[in-house]
């Protein structure tokens, strides 16, 4: 675990990378639906108004698209520079989901996106149509495979490792595929990024409603941005349950860090709002929080649907607790050495030729392998990840989510009584929304990485030997230009759209 | 009649291109980006390691084992 600087540059470049790149993405998930909805609409009902609204918001997800294409290539170099370690071992269980995920990235969103954008009036409306909803299905279909792998960091099933390659070997596609982790965290991911292009279509519809222009096409969009928003941002509350619930039975340390839980208790509430105490330590006897306010019973109705289900704290799960089965971290980091112990017992006799010391190492290692990553923890305390970040991010999230969902009620309800107009305090907040909605999206993330650290792979791989042995002053050259280009590119977005959203629809 | 298939395919995009107004800007966006990211970026700065440093994947395996066990 030494070279801290450079894991910590590492992290940091890693952290930028990914929290650019999904300024981008989850655009780009929500708008190709809502686009293919509104075009929909107008091969059905013949209306022109509904394909000049829906060129205009196409036009605005091209700008999106073709400013956040291949971002998210730099975190691919990442893995090949920085974590090559990392990149060895987990190489067969990344290639598959990443390989299926690049041809379908390519021949999917590159064919039909050409079509969706140069095919208007060349093709028939129903193969344009058609078009837009595989550009729409393809983007989302991307991004599966990504959080297919992502989910299996979090909870690595379907595999086994290999002591003589120190490679992860797939066994199981499908188990790697419909893990519960990958699969929530799927649902969860896309689902807020079409949450976050309903309140896209919303904000800037409310602008032009503030302008007093464009008010029919403002209308119309945020009717369908609203509907949408509304069902997509339900569907989103019951993926983040199911998703916290995976959380609770594959990662409880991170879930007692989301809700700042320092002590196991039966019955635990849910934190609704809270301000940590800087000075908690799950050794000493300080309070956990300075101010709280509480939902009784709440977090054991919602992990477990039992009104008494017993949470375990950080204090639990790192010193252990017999009572309810749950092991100590010290034990945890004692099996993982034993599992270490025998990898290389089990490397030294296979060089030697030793096939029957090889045989009983490898019956060693596989006894305790599970731990093998509490082996390079050097304090029990390791296990905890960063608590104030966490339980800030998550409580970020799921706060503005249940605004967002108000929001898209409120502007549904106003919109269908035609009252939206009128309500100019309302327009204003929906303006102002735009940024909280990016504001959750980075959160989630957070909470998601931040709350699994020391893991690279959750229990087998800390981040600090998930690491190459590079230069520290490379990886924060690096660094430094990554935040260049991703400010500019920022920057290009920002101007290029509204750019486009005050020239209006009349021109899409 | 393959041919026709693939010069409409051909014209469909020229056209395509040709008729664009702030997609001109986008693609050049894109270029640059590509450009940028691929060629100075990828190899200038990101080399991988493993494949740079050993000629064969029993060398790379040899030395993440020696990575995962230096410390025992």
């Amino acid at each position: 675990m030494e070279h801290l600087s450079l894991v910590d540059w590492s992290r940091a470049q890693f952290a930028l990378t990914a929290l650019y790149h999904w300024l981008f993405v989850p655009l780009t998930l929500g708008l190709t639906f809502i686009v293919a909805i509104m075009e929909t609409i107008y091969v059905k009902t013949g209306d022109e108004w509904w394909k000049k609204t829906t060129k205009f918001w196409m036009g605005l997800l091209a700008i999106n698209f073709a400013i956040g294409l291949a971002t998210g290539i730099i975190m691919e170099f990442e893995f090949g520079t920085n974590w090559s370690n990392y990149s060895w071992i987990v190489g067969d269980i990344f290639g598959a989901p990443l390989a299926i995920e690049g041809i379908m990235a390519f021949f999917m969103e590159s064919t039909f996106f050409a079509v969706m954008f140069f095919g208007w009036d060349k093709v028939s409306k129903k193969f344009h149509l058609l078009s837009t909803w595989l550009v729409a299905i393809g983007s989302n279909l991307s991004a599966l495979w990504i959080l297919v792998a992502n989910g299996w960091m979090q909870h690595p099933v379907g595999m086994k490792f290999n002591p003589d390659t120190a490679r992860n070997e797939m066994v199981n596609f499908w188990d790697v595929l419909f893990n519960p982790n990958a699969v929530s965290k799927f649902l969860h991911t896309i689902s807020s990024g079409y949450v976050l292009a309903s309140l896209f279509v919303i904000s800037v519809s409310s602008w032009y409603l503030l302008k007093k222009r464009e008010k029919e096409f403002a209308k119309r969009s945020m009717l369908v941005a609203a509907s949408f928003g509304l069902l997509v941002s339900l569907f989103n509350l019951t993926t983040g349950d199911d998703s916290a619930r995976n959380v609770a039975f594959n990662q409880p340390v991170k879930l007692a860090a989301m809700e700042g839980l320092y002590e196991g208790k039966k019955g635990a509430d849910i934190v609704a709002f809270g301000i940590l105490n800087p000075k908690k330590d799950i050794d000493n006897n300080e309070s956990e929080f300075l101010v709280k306010f509480t939902i009784p019973y709440g977090l054991s109705l919602l992990t477990y649907h039992k009104k008494d289900a017993y949470i375990p704290g950080l204090k639990e799960l790192v010193y252990g607790d017999k009572e309810h089965n749950i092991i100590s971290a010290k034990e945890k980091i004692q099996k993982g050495k034993i599992a270490l112990a025998a990898l290389k017992e089990y490397k030294k006799a296979k060089k030697s030729g030793n096939e029957a010391k090889a045989k009983e190492a490898l019956e060693k290692f596989e006894k305790n392998s599970k731990y093998l990553g509490y082996g390079y923890l050097k304090s029990e305390k390791e296990v905890i990840p960063p608590v104030a970040p966490t339980f800030y991010a998550f409580h970020t999230m799921v706060g503005l989510g249940t605004w967002f969902i108000i929001l898209f009620a409120l502007t549904l309800y106003y919109v269908m009584q035609d009252k939206i107009e009128q309500k100019r305090w309302f327009l204003r907040l929906s303006v102002l929304s735009l940024p909280l909605g990016y504001i959750a999206q980075e959160s989630g993330w957070i909470v998601a990485e931040v709350g699994r650290q020391p893991w690279a792979i959750q229990d087998m791989l800390p981040v600090g030997m998930a690491t190459s042995q590079i230069d520290t002053s490379a990886v924060m050259l690096t660094f430094w230009l990554f935040a260049a280009l991703f400010t500019a590119l920022l920057i290009a977005e920002v101007k290029i759209m509204t750019t486009q959203i005050k020239i209006g629809p009349k021109e899409a | 009649m393959k041919e026709n298939i693939l010069t409409k395919i051909l014209n469909f995009y020229i056209d395509g291109f040709k008729s664009m107004k702030l997609g001109k800007k986008l693609w050049a966006i894109v270029a640059i980006k590509l450009f940028v990211l691929l060629v100075i970026i990828k190899l200038l700065f990101f080399p991988n390691i493993l494949k740079e440093k050993f000629n064969s994947d029993k060398e790379r395996s040899e030395y993440i084992l020696n990575q995962l066990t230096k410390g025992e």
